[in-house]
């Protein structure tokens, strides 16, 4: 699950990351009054970033400075509204614009390969990573932190040093990479950037300028899986940029991603759902959707996959592939039945159910005269005919 | 012989009183897996599977009074790390976990603890393993199977059985079908599997079934193309069609910064000598062209 920046910051806060404050605001009044409140604290500009779920924010005008109120409220308004990547911006988050020195890298994935939480980081800061590890990847240096003791100061310390950070920055730069791996840990996140990590120029009490480390933007991917012992994230969720069937089909407990296609599919486990979809591609067809009904799916199951299947009103054809292991194919059958008896809008379909208990569906089926097919190739070439408009 | 899982597996059920655990067990048992206890903290001394199967409280304990030398975990995903570690602790040589939406930082541990007692962990989220004519563990449906000299590891669940439904169907039979699993922390890899089947006597032929998300598939064709020079080898990779940024139902199905895209995939298991099929149901015909005589 992504989350917003704004949210991602607040987590690194809790773990005692140098985060300088932000306010979030829905409207160019909001916008107005939360850039004032920090003018008032003596800044130059603030900056206006929108917050949605997508990279790339800056390049398409997301993120903006202001030297006054009532230019935060004008810049802010035409942030609000935008359309970056598809994903119109509802929100922005206003903090006061830092005097950036350098900017750097800093992230912990969880690596495949090694099987352990692997820490990044960059002197090429503030700007997409995977961009420095196409064009110089040995600008990124790389620590495995160790599986059972976690990320030692040591190794954040080599880290440090690596990306040319010495006294006095050296030490609270360990504390932000340790700071970044108890974020990872304490909330089951998969991914965990601040990009940039920068050291800024601040005017102490005594009006000289001292330089520090700051995490000027956050981004945190959290595990699905364990967000069940983490009661507080799920809140995090940003049903904004959500499409209303996600919401639906976590309720089903099934997994459906919406696709631009014609052809929509329900399938029994996520292999096969792929695989049919690339079938259904392979014999000229586009499919509507990614649908895992998940194992030993009943038929309340199966009739709310159909309704989420038929809500998409490009679908023009339905391809459905139980290969019966745990699930039942019979099971499958009644559900399809009755989904049937309620649909709204009559759209062709062509089952395919093989595995446990596949006689009895075919008997269902056939008495219900709903179009089979017999091999996962037949299925998805006459669900793709049939998008087309043939009659079979 | 087959790997993992044979006429040697003695085989100890965590979790056996669970739904899953009890229908699947019966599977097993039908299928003539030798299962010789079950566990269920609370419930040691009782009887499960109609009184044919001993309950102990640990999994040390059933390890100690039947031999175990195998574990199968249908145990909620909250509580199957820690059956990993019961597994590890007592001594079970292979662990497969059978569990899915176990989070995957909880498993970096888990498959330290496996390693450093060197035994071997089969998943998470996988359907287990299956030695046609010998043993069965875990949940791929018993009907597919027919027992032959193909080796058959995939990361997938059903389009497993689509996979190995297709081969039975052509005639040609199975050595072992081993699901590695769908997360993105697993026990066991491509790889690791590769090799077991390198080593087997029994194995003379190899089918991949792999899927968007991660290297695996691009370090087993690596491999393949060093050490599996003469073995007749298909691949099948899910996820042409899957959009990039999101996850595909398996944890690890997951195309991120452009990496782990299928065409990569397959672009690698082909420069490797790896014939790879457009469909499941065209792997028997392709392991013939690569030269396998059943």
């Amino acid at each position: 699950m992504k989350i917003q920046e704004a949210d991602a910051k607040s987590l690194l806060l809790a773990q005692g990351l140098p985060v300088p404050p932000w306010k979030v605001a829905r409207t160019p009044a909001e916008i107005e009054a939360a850039a004032r409140s920090y003018f008032v604290e003596g800044a130059g500009r603030v900056v206006i970033k929108a917050q949605v779920l997508v990279g790339g924010r800056g390049k398409a005008g997301g993120v903006k400075l202001a030297a006054s109120p009532a230019e935060a409220a004008d810049i802010g308004s035409r942030i609000l509204g935008m359309d970056i990547k598809g994903i119109k911006v509802r929100k922005v988050l206003v903090g006061a614009a830092a005097d950036i020195v350098k900017e750097y890298y800093l992230g912990a994935i969880i690596d495949r390969a090694s099987r352990r939480i692997v820490l990044m980081a960059s002197a090429e800061g503030g700007v997409e990573i995977e961009e420095v590890a196409r064009q110089n990847p040995g600008a990124i240096h790389r620590v495995s932190a160790d599986p059972l003791l976690g990320l030692l100061a040591f190794q954040a310390r080599a880290l440090g040093l690596a990306i040319g950070l010495r006294d006095p920055l050296l030490n609270p730069f360990v504390a932000i990479a340790q700071g970044l791996f108890a974020t990872m840990k304490a909330n089951d996140a998969d991914l965990v950037e601040i990009n940039p990590l920068a050291i800024v120029s601040e005017k102490a009490a005594d009006g000289s300028a001292t330089q520090r480390l700051v995490c000027l933007d956050a981004k945190i991917t959290l595990d699905d899986s364990g967000l069940a012992r983490h009661k507080g994230l799920e809140a995090l969720r940003d049903l904004d940029e959500e499409d209303p069937t996600d919401a639906e089909a976590r309720r089903l407990g099934i997994n459906f991603i919406h696709l631009d296609g014609t052809i929509g599919c329900m399938v029994n486990g996520a292999g096969l759902a792929m695989t049919t979809m690339d079938l259904v591609k392979h014999y000229g067809g586009e499919p509507a959707n990614f649908l895992d009904v998940g194992g030993g799916a009943r038929h309340e199951t199966v009739c709310g996959a159909m309704e989420l299947i038929l809500a998409d009103p490009h679908v023009n054809a339905i391809l459905v592939n139980i290969f019966g292991g745990i699930t039942r194919g019979d099971e499958v059958a009644e559900g399809l039945i009755e989904a049937r008896s309620e649909q709204k809008r009559a759209v062709p379909m062509v089952v395919r159910i093989v595995g446990t208990n596949a006689d009895e569906a075919a008997r269902l089926l056939k008495e219900a005269n709903f179009e089979t097919a017999a091999s996962l190739d037949e299925a998805a070439e006459k669900a793709v005919a049939l998008s087309k408009g043939a009659s079979l | 012989m087959s790997i993992l899982v044979g006429s040697d597996t003695r085989l100890v059920v965590q979790g056996i009183t669970g739904r899953e655990g009890e229908f699947h067990t019966r599977a097993s048992i039908a299928y003539g897996t030798k299962v010789v206890a079950g566990t269920r903290p609370g419930k040691g001394g009782q009887t499960a599977i109609d009184g044919t199967i001993p309950i102990f409280d640990t999994v040390a304990e059933a390890a100690k009074q039947t031999g175990a030398n195998t574990s199968v975990i249908y145990i909620p995903a909250a509580g199957a790390p820690d059956a990993i570690f019961e597994a590890v602790d007592a001594g079970i040589a292979t662990i497969i976990c059978i569990t899915e939406g176990i989070p995957a930082l909880d498993m970096i541990s888990a498959v330290e603890a496996v390693r450093r007692a060197g035994a071997r962990l089969i998943g998470p989220n996988c359907p287990g393993v299956t030695s046609p004519g010998r043993a069965k563990v875990g949940i791929i449906p018993a009907s597919i199977h027919k027992p032959g000299r193909v080796g058959v590891v995939s990361r997938s669940g059903t389009l497993t059985y689509e996979a190995v439904q297709a081969m039975t169907d052509a005639g040609l039979g199975q050595s072992t079908c081993v699901g590695i699993g769908g997360d993105p922390i697993i026990g066991t890899t491509f790889l690791d599997v590769l090799k077991l089947f390198r080593d087997d006597p029994e194995t003379d032929a190899i089918v991949m079934i792999g899927e968007i998300g991660g290297s695996a598939e691009e370090e087993a064709a690596a491999f393949a193309a060093e050490h599996l020079k003469g073995v007749p080898m298909a691949a099948f990779i899910a996820g042409r069609t899957a959009p990039p940024g999101r996850r595909m139902g398996h944890a690890g199905a997951i195309i991120s910064g452009g990496s782990g895209t299928a065409a990569e995939k397959m672009a690698a298991l082909e420069a490797a000598g790896v014939r790879v099929a457009d469909s499941p149901t065209q792997l028997p015909r392709l392991l013939l062209e690569a030269g396998y005589q059943p």
